[in-house]
């Protein structure tokens, strides 16, 4: 029994110095590789949106090129490999697995975190190690003021002025149509990302002469969203808002369906653009409009969605999918373009150059990329972009009518 | 009016939930804090089998319920009678029963993360259905049938047999029970199994209608504590009530005053029971 | 102060004189390591210093640090205040929470205590949230300071070795003798004339404030503060499992319990990212069936039992 008792607390000892010890292992560097990290949440409130959007396209770059014998780097091919961790849609988590990416794995570059939290959450770290960080999934108002404190940072989805004020110019131009009159109802998770959205929205409403009839906010992850369109539809509204995030639109857009919200404009945000979304409620969804957009026209996007499909096995979104593609074709052209794995060499060239990606050319103008959809809209099966800044092949809007 | 019926239809899936933890907590005495995700478990296996088979939940309740009974039991006779064994007063079987169950609770969410990580997502019945004017979720009043059902079998069980008695008898005091020859080891384990079952059950119903992901049990959970300790502990008039009381609250502060202060609410009502009575609306005052 | 007492301050202190050193000599990635063992340290003790005598387990640690936190947030974000005059501010509204909070359950039994404390993290997010949403109506909560990792590691040092200074003081006081007893028994504190509620209440604002300015103080490493973010459910949790692993028995049990826990974490981040909640889960269980006083309860026992027989 003793013995017994020696040996556990013995074993204590020895498990804590073999973890440290094992946190130590630095692995082995090869010259020809190009290491590259890559964390976002595979669990969590925003795994779901990251396993859709983020996930597919660092394994479809990262198969692409090696398939292609790798990244010119100087003259030398060079080969991707990726490192990953899960962060499970913790700040901590990520930060701690930032700092080892950098430190222990010792990685050459990181693919940008996933959502506007966690993008500024691992900004200083990055900016420490001079990672590039071309951020996708991150909406800010302070673009100007994060951009010069983080030299290394690079902005490609927006701001929520014009995220905001592109749904108000929708519902401008379709009030001036006849279609719909001003009487708007709007809810928001209360999340940074749906308060901020909302925040930005109601001055530009009422400065349009919309009149908000409902307008109400729900914690992210609530289960029942059935008192809110009851209480949307109460307020006999003509137009819909939703700045939400994946659960909620999926379960407004069922609550939707169920109460019957006649109107003939409702927008719900992230994730409307998702396969899955379309998948769900098939014909119900035509003229619902959300988030983002794509020129589902144009052939390199088409051969895009070809190409996600047929690797990864799932299907693109109509929104930052792509974008998320395109800043890892810029990272893949700036790392040939600068010739080296030097990181602020390659930052340098991306500050300077202009990329030939799937949406066109981009290039950053201090560290501000700005051609990005707005807002994309159902119609016939697909989502098509009909707002965007400096973005062609906006699709014609077309109003809603009924749930069928 | 609208408010009633969608607050009663609520109530009443949180009324068989909190039946469940009721039996483990009154009957057995340990404060299952697992409670919440072998709801989800039960939610998880009406996904699962549904996307996998378009098998109505309905259906999946008649498999899920004996396995969770099992499932239970087996929880109850392992790792918890321990406990039961080593506790020199009620206090300290409480506190250890906490943990474990909070271990327990750990554990079945990490599984159920490696199995599928989002949330639950799937579509069964959602369509509109009218009663007095006001449409409703057909998914949501079946729910409420199915929860009535399984209350009013649970109800006759505890209230016309006679080992329904005798748990009404432990549950009222455990050591005179064991005095008049009620086996009380055994009716534990009957009970809490029994309460997880239908916790579980409760689990697949709600599912129906709210969208459930691995994380979410430690609402439920809470939400079940408040119910059982407003109503008074072991009382099944009292969860009843308390149940149906939350449900219509949630529900009115949802549509009236701002759907983000349901659980602030629901915390509210719990504040409120707590200062004004304590042992509950059914309950008995500790001697 | 006798002998004893003088050797364990002396030893406290050359332990805090050791742990100063540890960013001149880490680098970026032990020093994260680093930082979160000093921030859980901090939490663990003044958890323990509530929750070790009277067996009330609080899970409420999450809602305080998310009150720290997101309060610092606001404060700069919304109102323009600076950092050093939020993180004086935010420990008083955690603690005035925890005074009130305190007033509500902790008159009645521990079981109702915990139900409470496990959803109020989940709860205050969503309060919070909503007051953000509807009052404050900000555009994102940013937290820009200049502040290096050392410089917040240095700081918790600093708060570290207040809690520790405390829990010393607290166990040569009367207040401390009291809570012993109302651990032991408590209808027998009761009938021995002390005042149950009050030391409890007491005690429990105390952790409310620490955990409060602990929130505060992290804030800046996180940069964008969400409430999502700072309530992590997982937080009181762990907290939790770090003080009885180590036991709370004794002032120094919870950092033993904090080191190997926190390496154990990240090494299980490292390598088995999506297991973790499953190890958390048992690491509970372990500890109820075979650690119920933690390690250092568990060396103690070991230590009576050699002396026992060497009889």
């Amino acid at each position: 029994m003793n013995f017994a008792k020696i040996m556990k607390t013995a074993a204590m000892g020895v498990t804590t110095s073999v973890l440290a010890a094992s946190l130590m292992t630095v692995s082995a560097q090869a010259a020809d590789i190009i290491k590259i990290g890559a964390i976002a949440p595979k669990s969590g409130p925003l795994g779901g949106g990251a396993l859709v959007t983020q996930w597919p396209n660092v394994e479809l770059w990262s198969k692409q090129i090696n398939a292609r014998g790798g990244i010119d780097v100087g003259g030398t091919k060079m080969m991707v490999e990726i490192v990953e961790y899960d962060d499970k849609t913790n700040p901590g988590e990520h930060i701690k697995a930032a700092q080892r990416l950098a430190e222990v794995d010792k990685v050459d570059f990181i693919v940008a975190p996933y959502g506007t939290g966690f993008n500024l959450a691992a900004a200083p770290i990055y900016a420490k190690y001079g990672y590039p960080q071309i951020a996708v999934s991150a909406i800010s108002d302070k673009l100007p003021e994060l951009t010069k404190r983080y030299p290394n940072l690079f902005f490609t989805l927006g701001n929520t002025s014009s995220f905001s004020g592109s749904v108000v110019d929708i519902l401008k131009d379709m009030r001036a149509a006849g279609e719909i009159g001003s009487r708007v109802a709007m809810v928001n998770v209360a999340d940074a990302f749906g308060i901020e959205l909302a925040e930005a929205a109601r001055p530009r409403l009422k400065e349009a002469g919309f009149e908000i009839v409902y307008d109400k906010s729900y914690p992210l992850g609530t289960p029942d969203l059935s008192p809110i369109i009851k209480g949307a539809k109460e307020s006999k509204p003509d137009a819909f808002i939703a700045w939400s995030y994946p659960p909620d639109t999926f379960g407004l857009t069922e609550q939707a369906i169920i109460q019957d919200l006649n109107v003939k404009m409702y927008y719900t945000a992230v994730a409307t653009c998702f396969p899955a979304f379309g998948g769900k409620f098939g014909s119900k969804i035509e003229g619902v409009f959300g988030a983002g957009g794509v020129n589902q026209d144009s052939p390199a996007i088409q051969e895009y969605f070809k190409q996600h499909k047929e690797i990864t096995g799932k299907d693109a979104d109509g929104w930052a999918s792509a974008n998320t593609y395109v800043s890892l074709q810029v990272l893949e052209q700036a790392i040939s373009g600068a010739g080296t794995k030097d990181r602020a060499a390659v930052v340098d060239y991306i500050k300077n150059n202009s990329f030939d990606t799937i949406m066109g050319p981009i290039n950053f103008e201090n560290q501000i990329s700005n051609k990005f959809w707005t807002v994309g809209q159902w119609q016939g099966g697909k989502f098509r972009g009909v707002k965007s800044s400096n973005m062609d092949g906006a699709a014609k809007i077309v109003s809603k009518d009924g749930w069928k | 009016m609208d408010i009633i019926i969608t607050g009663l239809l609520l109530g009443s899936t949180y009324a068989l939930i909190a039946l469940g933890l009721n039996l483990q907590y009154g009957v057995a005495r340990i404060m299952n804090l697992a409670n919440g995700e072998m709801l989800v478990l039960g939610a998880l296996a009406a996904f699962w089998i549904f996307v996998a088979d378009a098998i109505s939940p309905l259906l999946t309740m008649l498999i899920v319920a004996p396995l969770s009974f099992i499932g239970n039991w087996l929880i109850y006779r392992f790792l918890l009678r321990p406990l039961v064994r080593r506790a020199k007063n009620q206090g300290q079987l409480e506190v250890d029963s906490i943990l474990a169950t909070f271990g327990m609770s750990f554990a079945i969410v990490g599984i159920m993360v490696s199995i599928h990580g989002e949330y639950f997502t799937y579509s069964y019945l959602a369509e509109p259905f009218q009663i007095l004017g006001d449409t409703y979720a057909l998914n949501r009043i079946v729910a409420f049938c199915f929860a009535v059902l399984l209350g009013a079998i649970l109800f006759a069980w505890l209230y016309f047999t006679r080992q329904g008695m005798a748990i009404r008898a432990v549950v009222v005091n455990t050591e005179a029970s064991g005095l008049v020859g009620i086996d009380v080891p055994r009716l534990s384990a009957l009970a809490f199994a029994i309460g997880g079952a239908v916790t579980t059950m409760g689990g697949t119903l709600i599912s129906t209608f709210i969208v459930l992901d691995a994380s979410v049990g430690v609402v439920f959970t809470m939400k079940a504590l408040i119910i059982i300790i407003m109503g008074g502990v072991g009382d099944i008039r009292g969860a009843l009530v308390a149940a149906l009381l939350l449900g219509l609250v949630e529900t009115t502060v949802a549509r009236l005053i701002d759907p983000g202060l349901t659980l602030a609410a629901a915390y509210a009502m719990f504040v409120i029971a707590l200062l004004v009575r304590p042992e509950g609306l059914f309950g008995r005052k500790p001697t | 102060m006798n002998r004893s007492d003088t050797k364990s301050l002396f030893w406290g202190a050359v332990l805090l004189g050791l742990m100063a050193f540890v960013p001149l000599v880490a680098d970026g990635y032990w020093m994260s390591i680093a930082l979160t063992i000093a921030m859980f340290t901090v939490l663990a003790t003044s958890w323990a210093l509530f929750s070790g005598p009277t067996h009330y387990i609080s899970l409420a640690t999450a809602a305080f640090f998310g009150v720290g936190g997101y309060l610092v947030g606001t404060g700069m974000s919304d109102y323009n205040i600076d950092y050093w005059t939020m993180v004086a501010i935010a420990p008083i509204f955690g603690a005035v929470l925890a005074f009130l909070i305190g007033l509500a359950t902790l008159r009645l039994s521990g079981v109702y205590f915990v139900i409470f404390t496990l959803g109020l993290a989940e709860m205050v997010r969503t309060l919070v949230s909503w007051v953000q949403n509807n009052f404050t109506g900000s555009r994102g909560l940013y937290v820009l300071t200049d502040l290096t990792e050392p410089d917040i590691y240095w700081c918790l040092l600093v708060v570290a070795a207040a809690v520790y200074l405390f829990g010393w003081w607290l166990n040569r006081s009367r207040l401390g003798f009291a809570m012993r007893i109302i651990g032991n028994d408590e209808s027998v504190a009761r009938h021995v004339g002390i005042n149950t509620a009050f030391s409890k209440v007491i005690l429990f604002t105390v952790s409310g404030f620490v955990a409060a300015l602990v929130g505060a103080l992290i804030a800046p490493r996180y940069t964008y503060i969400e409430p999502n973010g700072v309530f992590s459910p997982e937080l009181s949790f762990i907290v939790v499992i770090m003080a009885l692993l180590g036991g709370t028995g004794r002032l120094w049990g919870p950092i033993v319990g904090v080191i190997p826990f926190a390496l154990l974490q990240e090494f299980i981040n490292a390598n088995y990212s999506s297991y973790s909640t499953l190890v958390m889960g048992v690491a509970f269980l372990l500890i109820v069936y075979f650690l119920p006083q933690g390690v250092v309860g568990r060396l103690e026992q070991l230590w009576a039992k050699r002396r026992q027989s060497s009889w």
